[in-house]
């Protein structure tokens, strides 16, 4: 078992350095001043304080989308909604932000809550189509995405808007609504810890309750699961729902802990993030940690590339691409794995 | 001379790791009929898979005709005039039976297709090998026999020398066993090679020359059938001298644990699987249902399991009535069960053999705690540790993942959580297929033992022997229906059943409704 988990890991590295071997092919085509280009994309979030800080902000957001992917992957069952998920449940956090009298502690616990009702009410409903009437979850969770986005953007509008600000987004949460800061110049926030606890939270949901168990057996053999007397339809409603309450979260996290009012004006694209990093994962809560870190430097880097040289920041998307098609790809490195485990066989006689 | 068929030193090592096959020689002369026999598992299929093709060895050469070839895909195989009767066919169920044969070699003009001369082309055939089948029949109306031999013809047709059978018995009933024997005699005093894959003793002293033995991938012994009793062959096969006897029937049966009145079953696609069945098992009996695969063996049990609802009927637990109950309200009514299919349904192959073990009793306060606190780890595992040593399943740890085990030992996975469920009825659904001698006593051996100890238990098996071995009763499905019922087995043959099978046979309503 753990040899396999060694070839996994073995057939991750390769990509990620394959890839990076692409990336750098591609700015050395592109690019004037290669190296400098080079460099911030390998070193760029490691060489200032505040950089490291950007690459951790980064990262949050990507941890939590990805644990709320992942537990529905882990029952062998898609979500690619989390991206509406993550706004609804915005939306609801800027709510309650707004609008709840702000007491000091409660205030966040509450706005917390109220993102992960949004979320979770907007993963139920692809949970509830699939259980209920076996429809295709890919299809009504991608468009439950649109669905969650514009209603957002209607709440933020109508509702929330602050018409001082030149732009459209929401007024300023109060204080009490920001979560707090672990330093202060440069400003790094405690959303990390709360994504670390739910890693763990997560991981033991999955691997030491009975809904853990059930959403697994489920993933494994569905008609195994249900040979069992495990009731089917009731995980793949509830991992739904309980997946989009985690993105919801993400929401949360993102407006209390980075920009404190709600602005975006397009969908940020951080419930897709959180498939990628699923994938990368193999959708196990642990490995998503340094998944996420690893996607949230890409992304970092990226973004500072672009800024200090001519490279476009989309280079790591190609980047991200091919890691994402060796990681999947079943076949890729497995010739060398066979080779391997029929030495084994041979030797055990 | 050099034999026709030359395989030397033939090693396949599966992606998964298992080497099937080690260092195997294998040859077979021209005109002769030449058995190929082990346990499941041992290697037999693999061999034939390599010789025809459909895989690759990682080892090892093959010769046909004195000539060398690398046998990379059937296509070669079949230049090579070799032929591979599948045990499951691959013919187009709703083409016709001429269709069939030519496929893939259609005789046409321009780009039409010629029927009629496909159907001369059958009829040819037919008569030439004295093999009749209807050629405008639609395939799937067939009867398996009939089936099989269209197989044969497709392969005749095209030309080849050596035809391979894989099991080809299995699905046959005992009339029908014997036409296909005359038949492959037929063939081989015609000079082709008949290979023939079985792991039943009676059929290969019956019909082959000669014969291979494989064991654990190795082959223990060639030698004339002739010179060599079954016991002989046992031995080799097992390894040690294990032959099962008779059992003596010791127990009287007590009260209906599973009572099963006018029960019908509906597939999916509207056809009526089960008819009006109604039956009883007692505690302390073990009620065999005999009958060919696919007269609605399936459907009776997933009804039963409340895996698919029945349409009418009611099915009662100890008691209860279960008949739209839910999967795991009927376990806990007392009911266990060892699946047909291991691999869809006894088993999720990626998880450990611990996990595996608990899929019926996870939620127990004996290994759940309340709610949100969490499995009992520590219990899981020593449960899973238990298991895996009290049923002697092959792997280091519990931990490991079951689908890295060999089938024989993932169905001892299934069978070690089956008999230690809290229940006292049992459907055992084809619970020998597919694993070995050793492990096929084993499992006998339990369902007596759980009989003796006043458990009810329904077996439905396709293998004959092993329910005149075990059935205390015996009741015949065919066409989904119960056509015979017999309440002393030790007084009917294979053959008998076998008409009832058929449907060649039925009883009359009185003696039926003694199952009830």
């Amino acid at each position: 078992m753990y040899r396999v988990n060694l070839f996994q890991l073995l057939q991750i590295v390769s990509a990620i350095l394959i890839a990076l071997i692409i990336g750098l092919i591609i700015i050395f085509v592109v690019s004037e001043e290669p190296f400098r280009a080079a460099y911030y994309l390998l070193f760029g979030p490691l060489t200032r304080i505040h950089r490291s800080i950007e690459w951790i902000h980064m990262t949050i957001p990507i941890i939590f989308t990805g644990l709320a992917v992942s537990l529905v992957f882990q029952a062998k069952q898609f979500n690619i909604g989390a991206e509406g998920q993550f706004l609804v449940g915005a939306a609801g956090a800027t709510f309650v932000a707004l609008h709840f009298p702000p007491i000091g502690g409660l205030h966040i616990l509450i706005i917390a809550l109220a993102a992960m009702a949004g979320g979770t009410l907007w993963g139920a409903v692809p949970g509830l189509l699939k259980a209920r009437f076996a429809a295709n979850e890919l299809v009504s969770s991608l468009m439950m995405n649109f669905i969650g986005f514009f209603l957002a953007l209607y709440l933020v509008n109508h509702y929330f808007r602050d018409v001082q600000a030149g732009f459209m987004v929401s007024y300023r949460f109060p204080l009490t609504a920001w979560l707090p800061d672990l330093t202060i110049r440069p400003r790094l926030h405690s959303g990390i810890i709360l994504a670390v606890i739910a890693v763990g939270l997560i991981w033991y949901f999955l691997y030491r309750t009975k809904w853990g168990y059930e959403i697994r057996m489920v993933g494994m053999n569905l008609k195994f699961a249900e040979f069992g007397g495990i009731n089917v339809q009731r995980v793949v409603f509830y991992v739904q729902a309980l997946s989009g309450g985690v993105a919801g979260l993400a929401g949360a996290v993102e407006l209390m802990g980075v920009h404190h009012r709600f602005l975006w004006t397009s969908m940020p694209g951080l419930g897709f993030d959180g498939i990628i990093v699923a994938i990368l994962a193999r959708n196990h809560p642990l490995g998503l940690l340094f998944a996420a870190l690893f996607i949230g430097y890409l992304r970092t880097a990226a973004r500072l590339m672009e800024r200090r040289t001519d490279v476009a920041a989309e280079v790591t998307i190609i980047m991200q691409a091919v890691v994402i098609l060796l990681v999947t790809a079943e076949a890729f490195l497995q010739h060398w794995q066979r080779r391997r485990k029929e030495r084994e066989a041979l030797l055990d006689g | 001379m050099d034999p026709y068929i030359l395989m030397r030193n033939i090693t396949k090592v599966y992606p998964n790791g298992i080497a099937a096959i080690k260092g195997v020689d294998f040859s077979v002369e021209k005109g002769e009929i030449h058995g190929l026999i082990g346990e499941n598992g041992a290697g037999k299929t693999t061999l034939m898979k390599i010789l025809f093709g459909m895989e690759r060895p990682t080892a090892g050469t093959i010769s046909v005709a004195g000539q060398t070839v690398k046998m990379t895909s059937p296509h070669t195989a079949i230049k090579m005039k070799l032929g591979m009767v599948q045990q499951h066919f691959m013919l187009v169920p709703t083409f016709t039976v001429a269709e069939n044969l030519v496929l893939g070699m259609e005789p046409k003009q321009g780009i039409t297709f010629l029927l009629q001369r496909a159907i001369e082309l059958t009829e040819d055939l037919s008569r030439q090998y004295g093999l009749p089948v209807p050629p405008r029949a639609i395939t799937s109306d067939l009867s398996v026999g009939l089936q099989q031999r269209v197989e044969i013809l497709k392969i005749l047709l095209r030309k080849a020398e050596c035809l391979i059978f894989d099991e080809p018995t299995s699905v046959l009933t005992p009339l029908e066993t014997k036409e296909l024997f005359c038949a492959m005699q037929r063939l081989a005093t015609e000079g082709k090679v008949i290979i023939f894959i079985t792991h039943k003793l009676r059929e290969v002293k019956e019909i082959a020359d000669r014969i291979t033995i494989l064991r654990n991938g190795k082959r223990v012994a060639v030698c004339k059938a002739a010179d060599v009793s079954e016991q002989d062959i046992t031995r080799m096969m097992v390894g040690e001298a294990k032959i099962p006897a008779p059992v003596k029937r010791t127990t009287v049966s007590g009260p209906s644990v599973l009572s099963v009145r006018g029960l019908t079953c509906q597939r999916k696609d509207g056809h009526i699987a089960v008819c009006n069945l109604s039956f009883d098992v007692a505690a302390g009996e073990i009620l065999a249902i005999a009958g060919i695969m696919g007269n609605g063996q399936t459907e009776l049990v997933e009804a039963l399991t409340g895996l698919y609802p029945c349409l009418t009927g009611t099915i009662t637990v100890n008691g209860e009535d279960v008949s739209t109950a839910s999967p795991r309200r009927i376990r806990l009514c007392g009911l266990s069960h060892i699946p047909a299919d291991r691999m869809g349904r006894g088993i999720a192959a990626p998880g450990s053999i611990t996990d595996n073990l608990i899929i019926d009793r996870y939620f127990k306060a004996e290994f759940s705690r309340h709610s949100i606190f969490g499995l009992r780890k520590k219990q899981i595992r020593q449960h899973g540790e238990i298991l895996r040593q009290r049923f002697n399943i092959k792997a280091p740890t519990a931990m490991m993942p079951v689908q890295l085990l060999s089938g024989g030992n993932m169905q001892r996975v299934v069978i070690a959580r089956e008999f230690t469920a809290a229940a006292n009825l049992m459907i055992a659904d084809q619970p020998t297929q597919g694993i070995d001698i050793a492990s096929t006593l084993d499992v006998r051996q339990r369902l007596l033992d759980d009989r003796n100890a006043g458990k009810a238990i329904l077996l439905i098996s396709a293998d004959l022997s092993e329910i005149l071995q075990l059935a205390d009763r015996i009741v015949v499905l065919y066409n989904g229906e119960i056509t015979a019922h017999f309440s002393t087995p030790a007084e009917i043959t294979t053959e008998e059943l076998g008409y009832y099978m058929l449907g060649a046979a039925q009883q009359a309503g009185p003696e039926i409704e003694q199952a009830a």
